[in-house]
């Protein structure tokens, strides 16, 4: 598995706050066994609804990095969301704030979220919305985000950051080395060993 | 503040030392003195759940308890074959179906071939990995939230991790439970494990005696109001307080359930007797002496008098009135009888929010839903699907007719609470009332099935979400509410005011 140092494209901007997962993928593509194709379908209703909305708008095709708002991701732990968005092509979101399921989901994938304030997700996403061609790059070492002339500073929770950078995002192989330990736990579950004396 | 020294009753099992235990940080004195002072239900449970500290800082925490639906899982299968993994621990996960099963006929094949096709690939996955599957034939099948409780399945003490983000509902027994993605659910399978971040731990105490028509739907409903959807980020919600103690289990689950709409990825009520007494007897209950000895294990998971929140809110229970939704988030909340909130009342930057939500539930500020007509009216899910919820209702239509020009669904959150219903004459009630009496699955919270709304119908709906689209048509608009205000929506085809209904 690849370490995540850092991630380099044009970004898309997404107005708005409390983007739930039901918007970001409707509920009725979660009716397959496969993530494949989900590209497709991100946003679909919102774009439908708003001509204007940006996942509409051909001149962001490409781009690998989504700046949102406050709280993206929220409601529904589908991860079919954060995949929809990753085959469209987001390979980083940058925003004020993440809800957990989500950030969990992108970290599983990896696809870092990173935080900044209230204030810099704003001038994140004017810079992108004024110049649709500026390429930006996460710098998940140096926690920043340059582009468009700007430095801004970002937040990925340490165990998080670490997993990127040292390539064990994909928790399954590292969960497995402590496979002693995962069985002494539950022998030590008074639930697991049956409440006995 | 002093450390008091409080005795708390000593478990016969002292399973918190064990190798594991979460070393809380040394470097200040504050630090040692809160390790002195006691320790919440959170502490305790993730205490003895931690296999170790993993080299990137997280915690690879234990699963007690992994539940599986058709919707979430498939992938994870798929993903596990890739690795050539086995499942670690298949007898500690148990499937069913929900979402997408359908609520008129349930004779598979379905006639939905996507549906049919997920089903099928649970099926197959649970018979190769060796996991019950309380699937349709076996005539246990439910909402994978309502078939853990009243199985005895889910338990205090326990971490409990399911692909699906109302997992929060099973912390009502104390457990720590929460909802994660599919990628997660492959960590389980392969491992039993997740890789986690500690929360902070906010207790909400509510006390005092409800008002004549308001329910738990209305206390949650109004604690997520106060705090916003994102208050809880970050944090773990234990709810406490005598207007909780009072609830029964079933009111437990509801403000349990919704605690993921807050932001919280899980939240809990500490056990005590009437958790016992819902425990006692259930299949998967521990037995005679067993359950003896778990009733001490778990009053001693219980948070300790002395120990402290990160953070603490209170609430006065005559506070709360019936609680309806009027916007696209589960925070965008106001008493039935109040007026819809202007926009320029909140901070410059909700602003927009608020002018989205009234745009697309085509209200205006200062409308008051009491009176707004409604075309759909849904009872169900695993916020309200249980027996309780359909007793309440039924009494409420019991010889009245459903309003003309509205349609109503009462759907049961499993077959158990479908038997039980029958066994008390419930559908018959619903039936002559004008309801649809459906079977048991997810239906119209979600509509990932064939219950959906059409156009921008409106829908007094007793689930958990009013997100743009949720119930399946792209305007379809939500108002939540407890089940008493469906029924009684239903019954006048207008929002209603339970309280006028009842005096």
């Amino acid at each position: 598995m690849s370490a995540v140092t850092k991630v380099t494209g044009r970004a898309i901007p997404l107005p708005g706050d409390d983007i739930d997962t039901d918007r970001i993928i409707p509920a009725r593509y979660l009716r397959c066994v496969s993530f494949d194709g989900l590209g497709a379908y991100a946003f679909e209703d919102d774009r439908r609804q708003n001509p204007d909305h940006n996942f509409n708008d051909d001149r962001y095709n490409g781009s690998s990095l989504l700046f949102c708002g406050r709280n993206f991701g929220c409601g529904s732990s589908r991860e079919h969301a954060p995949q929809s968005l990753n085959r469209w092509g987001i390979k980083a979101i940058i925003g004020e704030s993440f809800a957990e399921i989500f950030f969990g989901n992108c970290l599983a994938m990896g696809v870092p979220c990173a935080t900044t304030s209230a204030a810099d997700a704003t001038v994140l996403r004017e810079a992108a919305a004024k110049d649709v061609t500026a390429e930006f790059v996460l710098d998940v070492v140096g926690q920043t985000v340059t582009g468009a002339g700007l430095t801004i500073s970002v937040g990925i929770p340490d165990g998080a950051r670490a997993a990127f950078l040292e390539g064990t995002w994909n928790a399954t192989s590292v969960l497995l080395d402590a496979s002693d330990a995962i069985d002494r736990t539950a022998q030590s579950l008074p639930y697991v060993t049956g409440f006995g004396p | 503040m002093p450390a008091v020294a409080i005795s708390t009753p000593e478990s016969i099992f002292p399973p918190f030392s064990i190798g594991g235990a979460h070393p809380r940080p040394k470097t200040s004195q504050l630090a040692i003195r809160i390790k002195t002072m006691g320790k919440t239900l959170l502490d305790k449970v993730w205490d003895a759940h931690t296999v170790r500290q993993m080299p990137n800082g997280q915690t690879q925490v234990f699963v007690g308890l992994h539940l599986i639906h058709e919707v979430t899982s498939p992938q994870a299968f798929a993903m596990l074959r890739e690795l050539g993994l086995a499942v670690n621990y298949p007898q500690r996960t148990f499937a069913t179906i929900d979402h997408i099963v359908p609520t008129q006929s349930q004779t598979r094949p379905f006639a939905d071939t996507l549906a049919e096709q997920m089903t099928q690939a649970l099926t197959d996955s649970c018979k190769e990995h060796g996991i019950q599957f309380f699937d349709l034939a076996s005539k246990q099948q439910g909402i994978v939230h309502v078939i853990g409780p009243e199985k005895g399945l889910t338990q205090p003490g326990m971490t409990i991790a399911c692909g699906d983000s109302h997992t929060s509902t099973h912390g009502a027994f104390g457990s720590i439970a929460f909802g994660i993605g599919t990628s997660q659910i492959r960590d389980v399978l392969a491992t039993q494990c997740l890789a986690m971040a500690k929360p902070k731990l906010r207790r909400i105490s509510v006390n005092g005696t409800l008002r004549p028509g308001v329910y738990a739907k209305d206390v949650i409903l109004a604690i997520i109001n106060k705090l916003g959807v994102k208050g809880g980020v970050g944090y773990a919600y234990e709810y406490a307080g005598s207007t909780i103690a009072a609830m029964s289990m079933e009111e437990r689950l509801t403000i349990c359930n919704m605690s993921i709409e807050g932001g919280a990825r899980f939240g809990y009520i500490n056990p005590d007797q009437v958790t016992y007494d819902y425990l006692e007897g259930r299949e998967r209950s521990p037995k005679g002496e067993a359950f003896t000895q778990a009733t001490k294990y778990w009053d001693s998971l219980r948070t300790d008098a002395d120990a402290i929140p990160d953070d603490e809110i209170t609430i006065a229970a005559e506070d709360i009135a019936p609680m309806v939704t009027w916007g696209i988030t589960p925070d965008q909340s106001v008493a039935v009888d109040e007026p819809i909130p202007a926009a320029a009342t909140f901070a410059t930057e909700d602003q927009p929010l608020i002018d989205e939500a009234q745009r697309y539930m085509q209200f205006a500020a200062g409308d008051t839903l009491a009176g707004k007509p409604i075309q759909v009216a849904f009872i169900g899910s695993c916020t309200n699907g249980r027996l309780s919820d359909l007793r309440i209702a039924a009494e409420a239509v019991r010889g009245h007719k459903v309003a003309k020009g509205v349609r109503a669904l009462a759907v049961p959150g499993s077959m158990e609470v479908a038997r039980q219903a029958e066994a008390e004459g419930l559908p018959q009630i619903f039936r002559e009332a004008g309801f649809e009496w459906r079977r048991a699955g997810c239906s119209m919270c979600l509509a990932m099935n064939p219950d959906k709304l059409k156009g921008d119908e409106l829908c007094a709906s007793s689930s958990n979400r009013n997100f743009k689209g949720r119930q399946g048509s792209p305007t379809g608009r939500t108002l939540l509410m407890s089940p008493a205000m469906v029924a009684a929506a239903a019954l006048a085809g207008v929002v209603t005011d339970v309280r006028e209904v009842s005096a």
